[in-house]
């Protein structure tokens, strides 16, 4: 199936004054119609820059500098503002990680769906009234006709990110990229919102870029999973494969860390290390300083995505060129 | 919201009777009227009948009461200088001093506001680099030297506008304006100019630094996300967020331009209330100085209230009678 959305060779730099740092790179993956792929890694690993990428709103002085963006087969990744403005909210929704600052608090939640409905729609004013308390019954507001009405502080924060959900999916997108979309939610809430998601996006077909570092809601929304570590991706896969037989040691050691609930663990497992700043990415696999398995290839090549069976890995432990020595002798030469 | 504005009025209340115990002590202790009024030659005995007929022989409360309450029915005196009614002297002076501030404040919000969301949208671009500059000079030169410079420049070289004065006016009751006729426009335009450029710069400053903070917020993020055109991001949701502190400013400001249009009015020779004061102060009428301080503080605290009632219209956050976080 041809798909919807699809990433090739993503770069996003940032100029600064030490220089150029770059936050992606060759970021590649594809998104079919009514999928949805959860994009999973540590804070800096590129998960939100991604999905800013896509949507066309990188904060400067950030800038894509390599590969491009298809929708459709389409790139919208070299349009102008207004061409991209058309897309955002239309083509493309997003949901964003904190309800509580997303909303605007001076305009009633109505007010906000309307005119989001009316820019990319064209509705009178009536008919965008109708759809709007729609939308609010959809993400499950009670007495929706009265609270459309209601400021965005008269909301919980729960109720307001199904307002939020509702204002990304009022113009009818064909994806969403929802980018922590529960992250600041109590936990008990966490389970409706994503339940809420999951089941608009299955009726409506809509595609999902889901971005969370919260395995669990990637374990039950997603269908595919990618792992990304220092702007790169590590594995990409569908998310039963990734989880349960993790192939690049990142992910392994990723899954090894989420405590297992069925018995109990004297120490959670954990990665040594931490992921390099952007800065100072190392030759080669930028995982090379934590892996347990490097070896002298990691330290000089970079690695690409090979297919590993079920997922890819981008790990030279699945090439079959890869001579497995050990790297000490390597490290001082 | 009427018991809103109703305990207002009521805090307002004691700021006015402190003012209003202020511009009494000034009696008492700026100078001394009795010898004013008689001048060199006087007997005790005309002095005793001066000070019993101004009932200066009360005690203080009694006199403080019997000032308050011809305060209250606006009744101030009569003018040492000008043996005029106080009143009169504030009501004939008034219109002048208000046209020339409403169109100081209008110059300041028309031009300042647009400046500095223009300034905030494109902070790098060369013109805003330049009216910042250019605000500079407004926030520091003083306000003499620019009405100074305007009268250099616009009268005296390229004769365009007058120098002095309020033109022609026209008597509406007894509201004289000099928004009717050319040469009272023409006017207005040097001082209003001058009296206004510091707040202008002030509002556009302020404009510009708080349309950066909103724009760096999640809700114009993620009303960028929803495609919403730039108009009405920049317009409708930044700089709606960014009037709540604007209002404060502009109407603490404009409070400012009314009470100290003095040094202005002294620039322009506006026949205003601040010419007045200043006339009074050099020749200790205290009556007329009292019934200023008082009339500029009523303004202040009118000013305040219709502020807050703005923050009301603004901020649905602020609004009473609703329930917030109905719903889990």
């Amino acid at each position: 199936m041809e798909p919807l959305l699809e990433v090739r060779d993503l770069r996003v730099e940032f100029p600064t004054r030490r220089g150029i740092l770059t936050a992606l790179d060759g970021v590649s993956f594809s998104i079919a119609p009514g999928e949805v792929l959860g994009v999973v890694g540590e804070s800096g690993a590129g998960k939100s820059m991604t999905g800013a990428a896509i949507i066309g709103l990188l904060e400067p002085p950030g800038r894509i500098a390599g590969g491009q963006i298809l929708l459709n087969g389409k790139r919208i990744d070299n349009l102008r503002y207004d061409q991209m403005r058309r897309i955002r909210g239309r083509e493309i929704g997003a949901i964003f990680q904190d309800p509580l600052t997303t909303l605007n608090p001076l305009y009633t939640v109505g007010h906000q769906l309307m005119e989001t409905i009316q820019t990319h729609l064209g509705l009178d004013g009536a008919e965008a009234r109708r759809r709007a308390i729609g939308w609010l019954e959809m993400v499950g507001i009670p007495a929706a006709a009265q609270r459309v009405d209601s400021y965005p502080h008269e909301f919980s924060g729960g109720m307001r990110q199904r307002v939020v959900i509702a204002l990304a999916l009022c113009a009818e997108p064909k994806l969403i990229v929802a980018d922590e979309p529960t992250t600041a939610l109590d936990v008990s809430i966490q389970a409706q919102v994503i339940a809420l998601l999951k089941g608009l996006a299955r009726d409506k077909g809509t595609s999902m870029m889901l971005v969370t570092h919260d395995m669990g809601v990637i374990a039950e929304t997603a269908d595919r999973v990618a792992v990304m570590y220092a702007g790169r991706i590590a594995e990409i896969g569908p998310v039963r494969e990734v989880v349960k037989h993790p192939k690049h040691p990142y992910s392994v050691g990723l899954m090894a860390s989420i405590p297992p609930l069925d018995r109990k663990v004297d120490h959670l497992a954990q990665i040594d290390g931490s992921m390099p700043r952007l800065s100072a990415i190392p030759r080669g696999c930028a995982f090379n300083p934590r892996c347990p398995e490097v070896f002298a290839r990691c330290l000089v090549e970079r690695p690409v995505l090979l297919e590993t069976g079920a997922t890819r890995a981008a790990c030279w432990l699945y090439d079959e060129a890869s001579e497995k020595r050990a790297p000490e002798a390597m490290r001082h030469g | 919201m009427l018991a809103f504005v109703i305990s207002r009025i009521l805090q307002a209340l004691p700021v006015m009777a402190v003012v209003a115990l202020i511009s009494f002590a000034m009696f008492a202790y700026v100078g001394d009227p009795i010898s004013i009024m008689l001048g060199q030659d006087f007997t005790e005995a005309q002095r005793q009948a001066l000070v019993a007929s101004l009932g200066l022989d009360q005690p203080f409360f009694v006199q403080f009461a019997r000032f308050l309450g011809n305060a209250l029915q606006g009744e101030f005196g009569l003018s040492y200088r000008l043996s005029r009614p106080v009143a009169e002297l504030i009501a004939e002076r008034a219109p002048a001093t208000l046209e020339l501030a409403f169109c100081a404040a209008l110059v300041a919000l028309c031009i300042g506001v647009p400046m500095g969301v223009y300034t905030g949208l494109y902070r790098n671009s060369w013109l805003s680099r330049f009216l910042l500059t250019f605000s500079l000079i407004g926030v520091s030169l003083p306000t003499f030297l620019i009405g100074i410079l305007l009268i250099l420049v616009f009268s005296v070289w390229l004769g365009w506008l007058p120098s002095f004065g309020r033109g022609d006016t026209v008597q509406i009751g007894w509201w004289s304006t000099g928004l009717l006729t050319t040469s009272g426009l023409k006017a207005l335009v040097l001082p209003s100019i001058t009296l206004g450029l510091f707040q202008l710069t002030l509002i556009m400053r302020l404009v510009r630094a708080e349309m950066l903070e909103v724009l760096r917020t999640d809700y114009i993020k993620f009303a960028r996300a929803r495609g919403l055109r730039n108009r009405a991001i920049n317009f409708g949701h930044a700089l709606k967020n960014t009037l709540v502190p604007v209002i404060t400013v502009a109407g603490l400001q404009l409070g400012g331009i009314i009470a100290f249009a003095i040094v202005t009015e002294t620039v322009f020779q506006w026949p205003g209330m601040g010419l007045l004061f200043i006339q009074s102060v050099s020749s200790a009428d205290i009556p007329v100085m009292a019934a200023y301080l008082m009339l500029i503080a009523l303004v202040f605290v009118t000013i305040n209230l219709v502020v807050d009632l703005l923050y009301y219209a603004v901020d649905p956050r602020l609004r009473a009678g609703r329930s917030v976080a109905r719903g889990g």
